[in-house]
């Protein structure tokens, strides 16, 4: 078909969603979803408000559980094989290999520094000079640092919205993470910060595996590998990103990527 | 066809009366509104022109310094044959009457009316200090179970619903309460249960006797604190909640834990607002008269609640080398009751007979509560003024 990379030499799958069924209370939202995610792939997940696309990456990392009487009704989640919904799975430390961005830039309203190091200070290391190492490093790797290595200690609010986007991605890669949820990372921002950005993940890709959700679908051309289409919680479609765009296998994939389904 | 040129108005209004009646409305709420600002403005005024000049002189330092340093004492006025009166203490009478010799014609005594009211002031700061301690505790830990832990449902309703309640329990049941829970029953460590003792358990080395903290300090201060406790679990939940979402969310993908989550990223952003309303709650605390009634004030206390007749610790020390006794003697100020300005108002206009010199005092008094009452209240305003501008996301 259309695969205009060569395949990934590691085709396993790092997460493996197996017949996925959520809901919030007796509302369900997803409903039997199966998709593999692939080692350092980035993949995009795509749909109209309301798929369900972000509450799957949501559950990834587990953080939906903060949202009362969400559950998960039926299926696994698995990365390298564990299901992390089991007891065993400590949601701590998944969280720690499991990144996330928001769609909203949220940076605390504390300085840049202890902004980039949030997650390795509640993770208890103190001691100072690794803090700045990890600092230095995490704000490199997220094309920051020139911009703010003279003013790590003031206040992270002052940064434009595309800086703070970028903080924030540099304080998820700050605990190395293996995965990166990125929940319309873009959204927020006009139209350059969202091209740094997405440059951002072009760097990035290849030392982590992205899953991203996005209502671009220029943004979803522009920087998967692999695209998945949801609708009203089901998994319609997943193949290579170009496969999608240019040769969509279910007609309603391709009414919502030419704009005629909303 | 061109429009007739009229004298007549298309636009005047009808006749119906709509008019006269948004008049009437506009003015009668209108008026109500003055009268509020009229009252408020005369009842400052009132205790200002009345209570300044107890306060303040045309001499330097401009403060009445004896009335702010001096404890209440029974005030002495001797009338000579012409109609001078000398106003003097207990002491100063004898001196005044000897000198006047038969000049003398009369002497009046006034309870409480002399001296000044330093007593009061440290008691109600004493109390204030209890109490909003123990209210902030308290309020602050409920808020952050209500606002972080607690999942919503029929059971945190019913708690929202107590303390709501609670809010509108009149002062003086809280009064009773308090000599009920904490001037007659609270527990303390005895090494023998006095014989009111509710309940005792030997613990060996000492026994839990739940025979009260008696009328003093710490009773008074706990049972302000309830008073007060509603105000700050309502606004301390209101600040929690007023955080972003995204903070905790963020927080938590992070790897922090709930409590970490909490401390780190929660609480920074909501303690100016929790301390903002807990000003608030000093002023509320400050000036409620009956829970303090039963449970810490006294009508009359010729002493501070320091001083007390021990014997001095020996002179060679600094307090570190007499620390147990230090400390103990520290404590010892909240086992003490106490005078407390609501109180003292109260005694001053209601239990002693009523003439000019008693009218001075009770302003005086009424004046100095206002001032401070008033200047908490600022700087609570200033306070979130600048935390504001501090904190913002």
């Amino acid at each position: 078909m259309a695969a205009e990379t060569p395949a990934p030499a590691s085709a396993e799958p790092l997460i493996q969603v197996e017949k996925f069924n959520y809901a919030y209370g007796d509302h369900q939202v997803l409903f039997d979803v199966d998709l593999n995610m692939r080692r350092e792939d980035v993949t995009a997940l795509i749909g109209p408000s309301g798929c369900g696309k972000s509450t799957l990456i949501r559950s990834i990392n587990r953080i939906n559980d903060l949202v009362e009487s969400a559950r998960v009704v039926s299926g696994q989640i698995k990365i390298d094989g564990v299901d992390i919904y089991t007891p065993e799975v400590d949601v701590i430390s998944l969280r720690r290999n499991v990144g996330m961005v928001f769609q909203k830039y949220n940076p605390f309203p504390r300085s840049i520094f202890e902004n980039a190091v949030y997650g390795l200070r509640v993770a208890g290391i103190k001691d100072r000079h690794d803090l700045e190492e990890a600092a230095e490093r995490s704000l490199k790797a997220a094309a920051l640092w020139d911009e703010v290595k003279d003013r790590l200690h003031q206040m992270a609010t002052g940064l434009s919205g595309g800086q703070q986007q970028r903080l924030c991605i540099a304080r998820a890669i700050a605990l190395q993470p293996r995965i990166l949820l990125m929940d319309e990372p873009c959204a927020a921002l006009d139209p350059i910060a969202t091209a740094r950005i997405e440059e951002l993940i072009h760097q990035l890709r290849g030392q982590y595996t992205f899953v991203i959700v996005t209502h671009n679908m220029e943004q979803a051309k522009r920087i998967a590998d692999r695209t998945a289409f949801f609708y009203k919680g089901k998994l319609i479609e997943e193949d290579d990103t170009m496969t999608i765009f240019n040769h969509p296998g279910n007609p309603l994939t391709e009414s919502y990527i030419t704009g005629r389904l909303t | 066809m061109s429009p007739v040129p009229t004298t007549e108005n298309p636009f005047a209004g009808d006749n119906s009366g709509i008019q006269k009646r948004e008049t009437i409305a506009r003015w009668a709420l209108r008026v109500g509104s003055y009268i509020v600002v009229i009252i408020t403005v005369a009842i400052m005024l009132h205790i200002f022109i009345k209570g300044a000049p107890v306060t303040f002189q045309s001499k330097w330092p401009f403060v009445n310094t004896q009335f702010l340093t001096e404890l209440p004492a029974t005030l002495h006025v001797i009338e000579d044959k012409q109609g001078n009166h000398y106003e003097t203490d207990v002491n100063g009478a004898d001196a005044i009457k000897k000198k006047l010799g038969d000049n003398f014609r009369a002497e009046k005594t006034i309870s409480y009316s002399g001296g000044g009211i330093l007593g009061p002031i440290v008691g109600t700061a004493l109390l204030v200090i209890v109490s909003v301690g123990v209210a902030l505790f308290l309020g602050v830990a409920c808020a952050i179970y209500l606002s972080e832990y607690a999942k919503h449902g029929k059971f945190l309703e019913l708690v929202r619903l107590a303390i709501l309640n609670l809010a509108g329990v009149p002062s003086v049941v809280f009064g009773l309460f308090g000599l009920g829970a904490f001037v007659l029953t609270a527990p303390v460590f005895v090494d023998v249960p006095a014989d009111r003792s509710v309940f005792a358990i030997p613990l060996g080395f000492t026994t839990l006797s739940f025979e009260g903290w008696d009328t003093c300090v710490l009773s008074g201060g706990f049972t302000l604190a309830f008073v007060i406790l509603p105000v700050i679990i309502t606004a301390s939940e209101q600040c929690l909640q007023a955080v972003p979402q995204g903070f905790r969310e963020t927080s938590m993908a992070l790897g922090a834990t709930r409590w970490q989550t909490i401390r780190y990223s929660v609480l920074p952003f909501a303690t100016p607002g929790i301390l903002t309303s807990s000003i608030l709650g000093i002023a509320r605390a400050a000036g409620e008269t009956a829970p303090i009634m039963f449970t810490a004030a006294l009508a009359f206390k010729d002493k501070l609640p320091w001083q007390k007749d021990l014997p001095p610790l020996p002179a060679d020390a600094s307090i570190f080398a007499h620390w147990d006794q230090s400390v103990s003697r520290f404590l010892g100020i909240f086992t003490e009751s106490v005078q407390a300005l609501p109180y003292h108002i109260y005694t001053l206009a209601a239990k002693i007979p009523q003439n000019e010199y008693a009218e001075r005092a009770q302003y005086g008094s009424v004046f100095v509560f206002l001032v401070l009452v008033a200047s908490l209240a600022a700087s609570s305003v200033l306070l979130r003024k600048r935390l504001r501008a501090k904190y913002r996301w």
